[in-house]
């Protein structure tokens, strides 16, 4: 039924331009949706597609957090005559049905890098009278809203005279973007230093395709601030960290206003926070290094950040002595010394795991940082279980981004599978050496205008004594 | 620690354990909580279980109730079952105790309902 098929218009928000595509990707996989892209710019925040449904549509718009909203698009154009002839045109045999005299409606006038005063915008409301309106006007929960908007370009600095682009059509659904402000950090009760921000957590929990019911890890977990998004998509979730005070909620708080730690501040309480309660399973306090679960465990997917050794150390449990000797009475309470896990163990080992105990189809969603200079796709991680199928750069600095890769487990691991070197760079070493250099300049710099500035100083001294 | 981590969890970190499985459990401290029931989940999970490993666990805590020693057969459909299933499961939470490594007889304590299976670096 080709006749079914209707165009649609998905806007975006202009942020994480770069995950965009693989979330969408994630999403149509996800619910098995067949979409036909009728254009798709690289950078603009919106794409005309045609898809199969309405029902299509709303599924996409229940899981997106990129997508702002989307609306059935009756009409586009560079010129705002050209847009109201062909609406017209389409006034009786499309727009029809949404104008009867019982339905109500509304018109939103949306302009992108560009600011309109609420008069102005009334004025372009009023140059669609001559559609068929029959109802009521109704702001609150109207029946039908409808939508138009004017596209001025991405750069704020030459917004253009007259809109690159038109739109106008019948809104059908937002995105999850209002998860971003319900999850915030600001209001959650526990927190740490490199705690995930909502938006990115909830864009990880999409890429690894969580759906009720799935149970997801994190090795890494932290704060649990992916379990968090995780459960929101009904992800049952578990996690583990080498840091028994971080689990246990008794680190240093890192609000600036907060001086202890809450009573009650952990995983489980987030979790509680946002009625997931039932949706946590536990955390274990465990070193990822050593093996620690039933080899047949096999979970839908995993979503990790793993510790870059910049703000959060890469540890293991170990030491340099050869010969380690703990007293038994000190046993019980002695707390084991750490040695470096360093980034390219951490990412073998996650691989390794990852293949082992992820079930076919399921899919890992991790974090890896590098220098931007240096990136070509060949120094990422790989195994031969694992395809890469997303791979999205956040920039972080002038010299480093991190990149999140989402990867699909495609089969079992045979016996030689595991991978025990990688070509991966370590991020720490490389961040260290050159911020040394820095700092040495920097100091150097610093030395030599102090003893400038004091040359200065005795010079005046000396003169003003003199006088 | 809910039963559910506990049927996952081995003690193989050890220098020398190659099963370390199943753990024993000295539970001091056991919650009851109320989880939301989701047929579909449990019935999901329980191919995954070691039941025996489950049974055991929870007749050990004295949380067993009417769950049998062995795994009955179209439990998809039997939601008493189920039900059951998910309250050992999901709902005993030990809270704080030992878990006990079958081969070594090492101690991981749990403390606030978290496994501490952290290794002394003597022992890795």
């Amino acid at each position: 039924m080709s006749n079914q098929w209707r165009r649609y218009l998905f806007w975006f928000a202009h942020e994480h331009v770069d995950f965009r595509l693989a979330e969408l990707d994630s999403i149509l996989n996800l619910f098995n949706i067949k979409l036909k892209t009728i254009y798709k710019p690289k950078s603009d925040p919106y794409w005309i597609v045609e898809l199969p449904s309405e029902c299509a549509v709303q599924k996409i718009a229940s899981r997106s957090i990129s997508l702002r909203f989307c609306m059935e698009l009756w009409g586009n154009s560079k010129d705002v005559d050209i847009l109201h002839k062909n609406l017209r045109s389409k006034a009786e045999e499309i727009i029809k049905p949404y104008f009867s005299n019982d339905k109500s409606f509304k018109i939103i006038v949306e302009t992108f890098c560009k600011h309109f005063t609420q008069n102005e915008k009334i004025q372009k409301i009023e140059t669609f009278s001559y559609l068929p309106f029959q109802g009521t006007v109704k702001l609150k929960n109207p029946d039908t809203t409808l939508l138009y908007i004017e596209y001025y370009g991405l750069d704020p600095n030459a917004i253009p005279e007259k809109p690159y682009e038109l739109f106008f059509g019948r809104w059908i659904a937002d995105g999850q973007r209002d998860l971003i402000q319900k999850l915030s950090l600001k209001t959650r009760k526990f927190i740490g230093n490199t705690s995930m921000d909502p938006q990115l957590s909830l864009l990880m929990a999409n890429q690894a395709q969580v759906k009720r019911g799935d149970i997801v890890l994190d090795p890494f977990v932290g704060t649990g601030s992916l379990l968090v998004a995780a459960s929101h998509f009904g992800g049952y979730t578990f996690g583990t960290d080498i840091d028994f005070l971080m689990l246990h909620g008794r680190t240093r708080p890192s609000r600036i206003t907060q001086k202890t730690r809450g009573e009650d501040e952990s995983v489980a309480s987030n979790m509680e926070q946002y009625g997931k309660g039932s949706y946590y399973l536990d955390v274990v306090v465990s070193d990822f290094s050593r093996p620690m679960w039933r080899s047949d465990m096999r979970v839908d997917s995993i979503i990790t950040d793993p510790p870059y050794g910049i703000r959060e150390a890469t540890e293991r449990v170990g030491t340099l002595k050869t010969h380690p000797v703990i007293e038994e009475h000190q046993a019980a309470t002695h707390i084991p010394s750490k040695i470096v896990y360093g980034l390219p163990q951490i990412f073998q080992d996650l691989l390794n795991f990852s293949a082992k105990h992820l079930k076919v189809d399921g899919r890992l969603v991790c974090w890896f940082p590098l220098y931007r200079d240096h990136y070509s796709e060949g120094q990422l991680p790989n195994h031969p279980c694992l395809f890469l199928i997303g791979n999205s750069e956040q920039v972080l600095s002038k010299y480093t981004s991190r990149r999140l890769l989402t990867y699909k487990k495609i089969r079992d691991p045979l016996d030689g599978d595991a991978i025990t070197s990688s070509n991966i760079v370590d991020f720490r070493e490389k961040y260290f050496a050159l911020g040394d250099e820095t700092r040495k300049e920097r100091r150097l710099k610093r030395a030599e205008e102090r003893a400038r500035n004091k040359e200065d100083w005795e010079r005046s001294n000396r003169e003003s004594t003199e006088r | 620690m809910k039963l559910l981590t506990h049927n996952m969890l081995t003690s193989k970190c050890l220098k020398g354990v190659t099963v370390g499985y199943p753990l024993g459990i000295v539970a001091k401290d056991i919650k009851l909580c109320v989880v939301d029931f989701n047929s579909e989940f449990i019935a999901r999970i329980i191919p995954k279980l070691d039941w025996a490993t489950l049974w055991k666990a929870a007749d050990s805590i004295g949380h067993v109730g009417e769950l049998p020693q062995t795994l009955i057969q179209d439990f998809e459909t039997n939601e008493e079952f189920l039900k059951k299933v998910h309250h050992v499961l999901l709902e005993v939470d030990v809270i704080n105790g030992d878990l006990l490594c079958p081969e070594s007889g090492r101690k991981f304590p749990i403390n606030d309902g978290i496994p501490n299976m952290l290794l002394n670096e003597d022992e890795v």
